[in-house]
């Protein structure tokens, strides 16, 4: 038995300004699925839609037909959606977390949300340590801080908090990690992965660093001037080199590198996305003389 | 060749002489040649943006000394000179765009500098067909794509014929080809004789650099050639940067035993070299 499905985006298209001289389409036909507990990414290009598909999770826009959204089976264009439990249950987390701040200091930010949802005192106090704690923002050092005065790193985890500490059943993250130094990746990485193993966290994220999406995402979901036109498990996806290139995007480097070898006539086994697998896989290679390997 | 810029015992404090004073750079000394290219790297806070800052007057040392073709930043009235011949371009070029129209953005920088007509004409064009922005010379600089963006704001520095380009993490929001577009551009004009100093997250970005300046805290942790500096595996692990992927599965290789020249730290160059080891001798 697969998972229940959490999102169901089918031929959902968008577009800005219609009617007007600067009309623009963000989606034309667009299809997205993703599994509870699932790790799903969606990539492409600069401009192929990916932010305006987000904007659909919560209902921030709501769809026309023939376009559907169902969202923890609940039809977004239906007018009679609970939007405020929706907005519990999806937290999105933007590009720019600086944008999403809204109170002066660290802890206030983070007890916005919760505080909407009718937490008071103590209980209010306990979510926020808590989710300053989750994204590695100790409480007691952070929560007089002023917000606009942190890193661009603790800014990111503030941005994070905020939303976690609605406990959303649905994770989105646009672009959460770029201009995080590497260690900062690695951080926040460990963060997704134990909010998916121990709170069951379903998450999807929007990334332009195919590194970051091979070692990350269970899915993937490709974009291309409006369309879905790749869906699949990640192996799969990044399976197909050429039409990734034609939609500009590339695969990690450590698939470009076993095909760049298999080119040149040595065995390497396919299917490698992390440096540590191709170094096995080569490994294997070199050990075989029968598959082109070292005498 | 020769010294463009000469960084002397250089420190730089936020707020300084203030309760909240932060300092950010500590006695940094360092050398851009012209028409070399420097990636610097460091963590987030380590220093880099005030570094590139101090590079052409943005910000001015708190102690020590920074010199642009032997002019110090501190002196106000070359700055306007310094700026041109040190160009700046940072992550989000929309906060660097003055005016509507991808033409005028270009020549917005030489115009004010004092270029007569005829001239700032031929050197617009000149620097729209460098940076292959000519079909889009009309448009409003907010409705290119990121890519785009990044090449218009590459162009509007080129307009003023500057000795150097300072590149702030300008490829960090883009996607791969938009990406490798604009790193193209960039070694284009490297090889065309532009100083470059390239700030950046991405590993696979300093292999394209001739010398890599690591900061940790405001200081230089490490300095030297890629090949140098990536094979400081301890070092780097200390530090917390990471290794090219290349380079990551090369001294994984080597490690378990294969026989690979030292220093492989791009897909082509690991490419080339395991090809050669496995063919029969």
């Amino acid at each position: 038995m697969s998972a229940e499905i959490v999102v169901q985006v089918r031929e959902l298209s968008h577009t800005y300004l219609a009617g007007t001289p600067m009309e623009t389409v963000a989606l034309r036909s667009a299809d997205l699925t993703l599994r509870a507990g699932e790790i799903g990414a969606l990539i492409g290009e600069n401009g192929a839609g990916k932010s305006t598909l987000l904007h659909y999770l919560n209902a921030l826009l709501r769809p026309d037909a023939p376009g559907k959204v169902v969202v923890f089976g609940q039809d977004t264009a239906d007018a009679t959606l609970d939007l405020a439990l929706l907005r519990q249950k999806v937290g999105l987390v933007f590009q720019y977390p600086q944008q999403q701040l809204i109170e002066r200091y660290a802890g206030d930010d983070v007890a916005y949300g919760p505080r909407q949802l009718g937490l008071a005192g103590e209980a209010l106090r306990e979510r926020v340590r808590w989710a300053m704690e989750v994204v590695g923002l100790p409480f007691e050092a952070f929560v007089d801080r002023q917000a606009l005065l942190l890193s661009g790193g603790e800014t990111r985890r503030l941005a994070l908090a905020g939303v976690l500490a609605m406990q959303p059943q649905l994770l989105v993250l646009d672009e959460a990690t770029t201009g995080l130094d590497p260690q900062g990746k690695r951080e926040i990485h460990a963060l997704l992965r134990r909010l998916r193993e121990e709170q069951g966290l379903t998450l999807l994220l929007v990334s332009n660093d195919m590194e970051e999406v091979a070692s990350l995402a269970d899915r993937v979901t490709v974009l291309h001037d409006g369309r879905t036109a790749i869906e699949g498990d990640t192996r799969a996806v990044f399976a197909e080199r050429d039409l990734l290139h034609a939609h500009g995007l590339a695969c990690p480097a450590a698939v470009e590198i076993v095909h760049a070898l298999r080119e040149g006539g040595m065995a390497v086994a396919l299917g490698a996305l992390t440096p540590d697998e191709a170094e096995e896989a080569i490994w294997q290679a070199l050990a075989d003389p029968t598959r082109g390997g070292r005498p | 060749m020769g010294a463009l810029i000469r960084v002397q015992n250089l420190s730089y404090t936020y707020n300084a002489d203030t309760p909240e004073a932060v300092p950010a750079l500590r006695a940094i000394e360092l050398q851009v040649d012209a028409g070399e290219y420097l990636a610097v790297v460091g963590h987030n806070g380590s220093g880099k943006s005030t570094l590139a800052k101090c590079l052409n007057g943005l910000l001015l040392p708190t102690s020590g000394d920074v010199w642009v073709e032997e002019r110090n930043t501190r002196e106000a009235e070359a700055r306007v000179a310094m700026r041109a011949t040190v160009g700046m371009v940072f992550q989000n070029p929309d906060n660097q765009f003055v005016t509507t129209v991808a033409r005028e953005e270009v020549a917005f920088g030489p115009e004010n500098l004092g270029v007569p007509g005829a001239e700032l004409r031929a050197r617009v064009e000149q620097v729209l067909r460098d940076t292959g922005l000519q079909a889009l010379a009309e448009r409003n600089p907010r409705t290119l794509s990121a890519g785009e963006k990044a090449r218009l704001a590459i162009a509007a520095i080129l307009a003023m014929r500057p000795r150097c380009l300072v590149l702030d993490e300008s490829t960090a929001m883009l996607a791969p080809r938009a990406r490798q577009e604009v790193l193209e551009l960039v070694q284009g004009l490297h090889a065309g004789g532009l100083a470059v100093v390239a700030i950046t997250h991405a590993m696979d970005e300093v292999t394209a650099a001739q010398r890599v300046l690591v900061l940790e805290r405001g200081e230089v942790a490490l300095r030297g050639t890629p090949r140098e500096v990536f094979a400081q595996r301890e070092r780097l692990a200390e530090l917390a940067l990471d290794l090219p992927p290349a380079a990551a599965i090369a001294q994984g290789l080597e490690r378990r035993g294969a026989p690979l020249p030292e220093g492989l730290l791009t897909p082509e160059a690991l490419v080339a070299a395991l090809l050669d080891a496995g063919r029969p001798t």
